[in-house]
């Protein structure tokens, strides 16, 4: 199959099946009877053309980015993980027992204490599917979609029944304390000379960007790392070479429910203030997204999160601007996957096609 | 709880097993030729949208019928080229799929009737009304088995017997006929199938389209019968439920039925959580209630209650000659 330079592989590829899923979301828009050209111009305006559009972009990117590593962790030792919007609701309840328990004396102290906490709800809540796969055989497919269902299950039950205030009508937490405020963008020196209006991207984008970097040096420069890569591309000749596969299970599944629940300091603790139900804004199900479009790696995920927080800012533009409903987010985010991730192959053989026709001219 | 009670909840067990059954049996040839299709989900909600809006602008259920098959096919098709022809992954294309399905059902129920996404109201022959058996009437005064035939058996819509009828259909075409064998070869060992001389990749391509035809009674079911017309995320997880149940059922029709049952009990007790409190004595909060369906599927999954073998080369695309 290597008929191909690397540099295709790496870059072209995904391009291409950008580029197609692209010009099928443009059709859809045709075929509803808009003007895709409009649309385009409508999400870059309100989404990359001002420093608030960016400062919206930035804040989704953030969530993504914490999403698609989560998946690329789990990818990377042979795992599908598709609950990451369970565990991120899970993270979400973590942050905010953590922000609630106490008057918190600076937003510092509070955050560290709640990605603690956010990260271990999600690892928690991603490592009983991983035991369940690891010790008693069944498919963590499944069992991470359903998690998705009951931890959303647990979350109503915890903002309706235990965390609502007493006399608060719609289903939610107290708000955070002042202490436990994270600093916007616009609140950041020298940044604040870029946003100017206050903008929801906040400090967790740094605690993102640096998780891309962690990640990388996990997966490629750490015994453990090579252990998950080893593991992913063949299990028997890891178990050969003296792996634990149990082992690998759980902790790739551990790291990828944290990072999924992380995204939770970015959503509930930066943006809301207070958890509310749906908290992970489908950001778990992105991921999945986010990290086919970004080919499994900390630089791909980033330049995808960054694209897909422009989709999701744009297709908010969309539906207040224009007669295209916001769920044309949804449609991309689908084709997206299906050219990066199922119809993968079929972008190769093109690709391949035209290397082998260019070469037989040459030669 | 009283034998009134009973008989209700037994008879919203039927109402909402129903799509689950349609959609088991539909994952049921799909995954038995050896494709995993978690876009059951996905495929259930285009044919809900497609039913509800062709119902609502033809007045027939029928056409309406007939557009959610062609829209749930269209989507299998998809499936099928992406992880038959071209290989791919197939829980990838699945979920893609039902992403798809998600954005595309709302834009064009909004672009045909501007209601935020939802199909007009059905009405009379735009849907599938209760059918009444012969001598309901007449019989409900005989105790016991009266109530039970008039109000338990008797009064569903024609897709409920269409769906019940399907179960033993299903065994005998799996287990009894030619293409049966085939087809159930093809999931377990497709180098076999392709060494006898029958082609590998026509026999998943008509697995995965009867899977398609069947996710479209299971979605023309939703929007057309078990509520009047489409609304956006309508399935909510259904697809995902009969996926479970297929799981739970082993892989085979008759214990499709019963497991697909199950899960319709609890979606129906999850409705009724006064009975529930009166029969137990406990409050229990409607989110348990809710959830039960999916933790007693990790339950099962996790092999407490007999262990599931799937077919053996499901998920795996079939190359030729390697």
């Amino acid at each position: 199959m290597n008929r191909m330079p690397q540099w295709a592989d790496v870059a072209l590829v995904p391009l291409i099946s950008l580029a197609l899923a692209a010009l099928v979301s443009a059709l859809v828009i045709l075929a509803i009877g808009a003007s895709p050209t409009e649309a385009l111009t409508v999400m870059v305006k309100g989404a990359l053309g001002s420093a608030t559009g960016w400062g919206y972009t930035l804040y989704y990117a953030t969530s993504f980015m914490f999403t698609g590593l989560a998946v690329t962790v789990a990818f990377h030792a042979g795992l599908f993980n598709i609950g990451g919007e369970g565990q991120a609701l899970m993270g979400g309840l973590g942050v905010a027992l953590v922000c609630l328990a106490l008057p918190w004396p600076h937003w510092s102290v509070a955050l560290l204490a709640a990605s603690l906490g956010a990260a271990l709800f999600g690892a928690v809540w991603a490592a009983i599917p991983a035991w369940l796969q690891a010790r008693r055989g069944s498919h963590i497919v499944i069992t991470t979609i359903m998690f998705n269902y009951i931890a959303s299950a647990i979350v109503v039950y915890m903002l309706v029944d235990v965390l609502r205030p007493a006399g608060q009508m719609d289903p939610a937490t107290a708000r955070f304390p002042v202490g436990a405020k994270l600093p916007t963008l616009n609140q950041i020196p020298l940044l604040d000379l870029i946003f100017t209006k206050r903008v929801p991207a906040n400090v967790t984008l740094l605690v993102a960007l640096s998780a891309c970097f962690l990640v990388w040096v996990l997966l490629w420069r750490t015994r453990l790392g090579y252990q998950i890569r080893a593991f992913g591309k063949s299990g028997p000749a890891a178990r050969y070479a003296g792996i634990n596969p149990f082992r690998i299970v759980m902790i790739s599944m551990a790291i990828s429910g944290a990072l999924a629940g992380l995204m939770a300091t970015n959503y509930t603790m930066g943006a809301a203030g207070r958890l509310v139900q749906n908290a992970s804004e489908g950001a778990g199900f992105i991921g999945i997204a986010v990290a086919l479009m970004g080919r499994n790696h900390p630089v791909g995920v980033f330049l995808a999160a960054i694209l897909f927080g422009f989709l999701y800012q744009g297709g908010a533009e969309l539906g207040l601007w224009t007669s295209i409903p916001i769920e044309m987010r949804i449609v991309v985010q689908g084709l997206v996957i299906l050219f990066t991730g199922a119809l993968d192959q079929m972008v190769r053989m093109m690709v391949a096609w035209f290397f082998r026709i260019g070469r037989a001219r040459a030669g | 709880m009283d034998f009134t009670t009973l008989i209700e909840i037994l008879n919203s067990t039927l109402r909402l097993g129903t799509p689950l059954l349609l959609a088991c049996l539909a994952g049921l040839f799909s995954e038995r030729a050896g494709i995993f299709d978690i876009g059951l989900e996905g495929k259930m909600l285009m044919a809900a949208m497609a039913s509800g809006a062709v119902a609502a602008l033809s007045g027939s259920v029928w056409v309406g019928l007939l557009a959610a098959i062609g829209a749930s096919m269209m989507f299998a098709l998809l499936h099928g080229v992406a992880s038959i022809t071209f290989r791919g992954n197939q829980l990838i294309s699945g979920v893609a799929l039902n992403f798809l399905a998600s954005g595309i059902t709302v834009l064009v129920a909004q672009r045909l009737f501007g209601q935020g996404g939802r199909t007009p109201p059905l009405e009379g022959a735009a849907r599938f009304n209760p059918i009444d058996l012969p001598f309901a009437e007449a019989l409900s005064g005989v105790p016991v088995l009266g109530p039970i035939y008039a109000n338990l058996i008797s009064g569903h819509t024609f897709l409920v017997y269409m769906a019940f009828a399907l179960v033993p259909l299903s065994a005998w075409v799996l287990f009894r006929t030619r293409f049966g064998l085939r087809l159930r070869a093809v999931g377990e060992n497709p180098a076999a199938v392709d060494t006898a001389g029958i082609s590998v990749v026509r026999l998943r391509f008509v697995a995965v389209l009867i899977t398609g035809v069947l996710c479209g009674l299971a979605g023309a079911y939703m929007a057309t019968a078990l509520q009047a017309g489409f609304g956006r995320e309508m399935t909510a997880g259904r697809g995902y439920i009969a996926l479970s149940a297929l799981i739970f059922a082993k892989w085979r029709p008759w214990a499709a039925l019963w497991a697909t049952m199950l899960f319709g009990f609890f979606q129906a007790l999850a409705l009724r959580s006064d009975v529930v409190e009166g029969v137990i004595g406990v409050k229990v909060p409607v989110p348990a209630l809710d959830a039960l369906p999916y933790v007693l599927t990790v339950i099962v999954l996790a092999g407490f209650v007999g262990k599931a073998i799937p077919p053996r080369a499901g998920g795996e695309a079939y190359v030729k000659e390697r």
